[in-house]
């Protein structure tokens, strides 16, 4: 198998392309994911491929890897129309996949984990020793350093992605597609996977990007290719264009990439945190003591990479986990622990709460919109008809004034949370908790897997709120977010918060390594 | 992946479901060497072709509907209460209690006791369970599964040892006295016009219909249905709205087992008038059938029910007009179950890929 692989790769060197996409369409029911797709990938490139959420690049690529089976158009490898009816046929013609999410044995080895699914004859042994002299081959040409003998769990997120990238290049993958890889990096093993990717251009092969973030594209590409709403709108050389170009592209209207915000005015503090410590439900600590103030009119931007304890911190001041130490809000103390710890108390305490994970806790996908904005507040007396009975009808009316004011599309306040895209969901979220004019709102990575456009509003009504004289609690991995929206950044490391910067004076280079728990002395 | 209708998704995903069941049934009434159409016409006559007939098919849909209902209320709430066998009997204690040792001076007064009786001990023997479950974390299918056994063999020591008159031979309770005899259907004017002779099904099959109609209420109108189904769909959502899952765990298995008490209303005080062993007779398993085709919802829930009543007493018109046995009825009713129930994914699927060459089919 893997000696097929490079007769494709070997036999086609003359032909220009690596891939090349010629009209693909593919349709789910009445939804046109891609329409009339081509494109052309040159050897030895590094190509982007950026869009909104939905705006059909992960299709296209499980075309690509043969999950999907276009409706119409043609695939190329090498100049040759390739057929790829499944993910087999990909490898055999030399294609590679590194997922969001890893497709990796926690309790295997590295060694295990490569040679998995590609083993040679009935005994292990053959193949693990081949696996292993081919792996030190690959670790020297590509500073793909890992330990073969280290076991998946035992890795960072970081580590374990070269795993991923090993696995594709053992099966003799001379075209890699790479999906979000940097969401789970830090700045630094960012860079790092970087340098790798170019080291593979640089020995001919051809990666392809898929990413949301206009700064990698910049960065790492040599061609990016940008879809929106299923079309290709343009592939362009990336040394010839501009972030603000690519996102016009994407969106379609000019947007503002940075957030258009005036010199902070904090007044009193409104949140005071001392010595906050959680467990989870092993008894391992996660939040380890931290403590800072908030106060009224200040955004504080809690920087740091993703399981660092900032999901515990929000948890334990939204009353869904319970915590040790000391909260005061507004000057009184919150139960942290016991049965007056919960969501209905914080809410009553004036704090609202867009959680980090808006489809496990922030909505209940099943339900419809208007039930959605209920959610957490179902006990507000304008949501009631009368003692026994909630007022539907008010609800629903609530809601589409709601989805009026945030643009919240489609605005039915009758359709199901799951039939909305990640940013009208989350627009749903804001607007439930913001409209209740909190004094403190917790929000966590507002963001995530929101488009271009949604981000802009969803930045401008956190600013709004901020001036109106309201704190805001904001946790989010995208560095540039934290950068751009915070009045005070906190970095968090292991549960504990590494320091306080100025987002004025500070830059992305101490943030990293403060996130990577270099500490203050030595950064 | 892609959708049905709503009308293909609620009528004909169990109409399929149906017809493959009833497929399978004939085959194997014919490998025993019957006649499945013969089967069909003898079930079909003695359940639904005849006021009698329909007098005891209803009889069983009452019971059915609240051991349904029961079943769904728990669902929406995430809980799967598989104890409705073992609340029904022990709401069968309370009925026997509220009959026997009270002087009823009408039988409407005691009805109303009885029912709260009923109520009453059903949400007790489905409490403890949901306790366990909310506060140690013991998986409630296993808790209500065995409290099923533990309240079959309290009946018995209590039947035997207790409640039996002396000189009785049969391990059951004596008769209750007659000011507590609920109307029959024939008994009822305006029904009676239908219904000539005595039937089984009583006054309790309105009340099972009100139960409908109040659990629909109070799931999709109530605040405190409104929290269930969001606990029941996402526990961790649930907890971040600031709704208490040990409150949510607590009152839907009590709302369940006091529905599924109530149907010992029907059966121990509208038909036989005493209580005896094993008084449900499996209606608490034949209920988590019926809300499993019944989607869920009252209104399935009432339909699937009257499916079941028929599958019930065409089944014992089998036993007695022909020579397929009674277990007969077992098989078919399993049928129905693993069709609706667990193959309502395969039914389901095939309908989609049908629909979807259809639709292709118009675009072309």
């Amino acid at each position: 198998m893997p000696s097929q692989a490079n007769t494709t790769g070997r036999q086609a060197t003359a032909a220009p392309f690596a891939i090349e996409l010629k009209g693909i369409s593919k349709a789910f029911g009445p939804v046109q994911a891609n329409k009339d797709i081509s494109i052309a990938v040159p050897r030895g490139t590094i190509h982007g491929i950026i869009g909104e959420n939905g705006a059909g690049k992960s299709t296209l690529m499980s075309i690509l890897y043969g999950f999907y089976r276009a409706d119409s158009g043609q695939i190329l490898i090498n100049g040759t129309p390739t057929a790829i009816p499944d993910s087999q046929s990909a490898i055999r013609a030399g294609i590679g996949m590194v997922f969001q999410h890893f497709k990796l044995v926690q309790n295997f080895t590295v060694l295990e984990n490569v040679v998995l699914g590609a083993e040679e004859g009935a005994l292990l042994a053959g193949s693990l020793s081949k696996a292993r002299r081919v792996l030190a081959d690959l670790s020297r040409e590509y500073e793909l350093d890992v330990d073969p003998d280290a076991l998946i769990e035992d890795l960072s997120v970081g580590h374990q992605q070269r795993v991923e990238i090993l696995k594709a290049l053992y099966r003799q993958a001379d075209i890699l597609i790479l999906d979000e890889p940097t969401g789970v990096l830090t700045p630094a093993e960012a860079d790092h996977l970087f340098r790798i990717l170019s080291g593979l251009r640089d020995q001919g092969k051809t990666v392809i990007l898929i990413t949301h973030k206009l700064r990698e594209i910049m960065e790492a590409t040599d061609h990016v290719s940008v879809m929106r709403r299923g079309t290709m709108v343009g592939t362009v050389k990336t040394s010839e264009t501009s972030p603000e170009e690519l996102a016009e592209l994407m969106v379609g209207r000019k947007v503002l990439l940075e957030v258009d915000k005036g010199a902070a005015n904090p007044g009193k503090t409104v949140l005071s945190v001392q010595d906050l410590r959680v467990r989870d439900e092993h008894g391992v600590e996660r939040l380890k003591g931290v403590s800072f103030d908030i106060r009224a009119g200040e955004i504080l931007g809690i920087a740091g990479v993703a399981g660092n304890g900032q999901s515990e911190l929000l948890e334990a001041l939204g009353g869904i986990a319970t915590a040790t130490g000391r909260v005061a809000m507004n000057g009184s103390d919150l139960p942290l622990s016991g049965p007056a710890a919960n969501g209905q108390t914080r809410r009553e305490a004036g704090i609202a709460h867009v959680p980090e994970d808006r489809q496990h806790l922030g909505l209940i996908m099943d339900f419809e919109a208007w039930e959605n904005v209920a959610f957490g507040y179902h006990n507000a007396p304008e949501y009631q008809k009368n003692a026994l009975l909630m007022d539907n009808d008010a609800l629903r009316a609530d809601t589409a004034a709601k989805m009026e004011r945030f643009d919240v599309r489609p605005p039915i306040p009758t359709l199901a949370a799951k039939s909305f895209s990640g940013g009208n969901q989350q627009k749903i979220v804001v607007a439930r908790e913001i409209e209740r004019n909190p004094d403190l709102l917790l929000i966590g990575q507002p963001t995530r897997g929101v488009d271009i456009g949604a981000i802009e509003f969803i930045h401008k009504q956190i600013v709004a709120l901020r001036d109106a004289g309201k704190a805001i609690l904001l946790v989010s991995v995208e560095l540039d977010e934290i950068m751009s929206l915070s009045d005070r950044i906190a970095v968090m490391f292991d549960g504990k918060i590494m320091g306080f910067r100025d987002p004025e004076t500070t830059n992305e280079r101490e943030l990293g390594l403060l996130m990577a728990g270099v500490s203050e002395g030595a950064a | 992946m892609d959708r049905l209708p709503k009308w293909a998704d609620v009528v004909l995903v169990p109409l399929v479901s149906l017809i493959l069941a009833a497929a399978i049934s004939a085959i194997v009434i014919k490998a025993i060497g019957q006649s499945p159409s013969e089967a069909l016409k003898v079930m079909v006559e003695g359940s639904l072709m005849s006021a009698y007939g329909w007098g005891y098919t209803l009889y069983y849909t009452t019971s059915f509907i609240f051991t349904g209902l029961a079943v769904t209320i728990a669902f929406h709430a995430g809980m799967f209460n598989i104890g409705g066998e073992g609340q029904a009997q022990i709401g069968g204690l309370g009925v026997a209690l509220a009959c026997l040792f009270i002087p009823w001076p009408h039988w409407s007064i005691a009805l109303l006791a009885a029912s709260l009786a009923a109520a009453a001990f059903g949400a007790v023997w489905a409490a403890v369970p949901a306790y366990l479950a909310a506060k140690r974390g013991s998986h409630i299918v296993i808790t209500t599964i065995m409290f099923n056994y533990i309240a079959a063999a309290l009946i018995v020591y209590l039947l035997v040892d207790v409640l039996r008159p002396a000189g009785q031979m049969d391990p059951a309770t004596a008769n209750f006295p007659a000011a507590t005899d609920l109307p029959t259907l024939n008994q009822i004017p305006i029904l009676n016009l239908f219904f000539e002779k005595k039937v089984p099904a009583n006054i309790t099959l309105f009340i099972a219909l009100a139960a409908a109609w109040a659990v629909w209420l109070i799931l999709w109108r109530t605040r405190l249905g409104y929290q269930l189904r969001a606990f029941g769909k996402s526990e961790a959502a649930a907890r971040y709205a600031g709704i208490n899952p040990t409150k949510m765990i607590m009152v839907s298995m009590i709302l369940s087992g006091a529905l599924a008490g109530l149907m010992s209303v029907n059966n121990v005080m509208g038909e036989a008038g005493r209580l005896l062993q094993n008084s449900s007779e499996g209606a608490g398993f034949i209920g988590i059938a019926v809300a499993l085709m019944g989607r869920n919802h009252p209104v399935g829930v009432v339909l699937a029910a009257i499916l079941f009543g028929f599958l019930y007493q065409g089944g014992a018109e089998l036993g007695l007009w022909t020579s397929i046995p009674i277990e007969l009825r077992i098989v078919v009713q399993g049928l129905v179950i693993l069709f609706t129930g667990a193959l309502d994914i395969m039914v389901r699927m095939m309908l989609v890929r049908i629909f979807a060459l259809f639709h292709k089919a118009q675009v072309a």
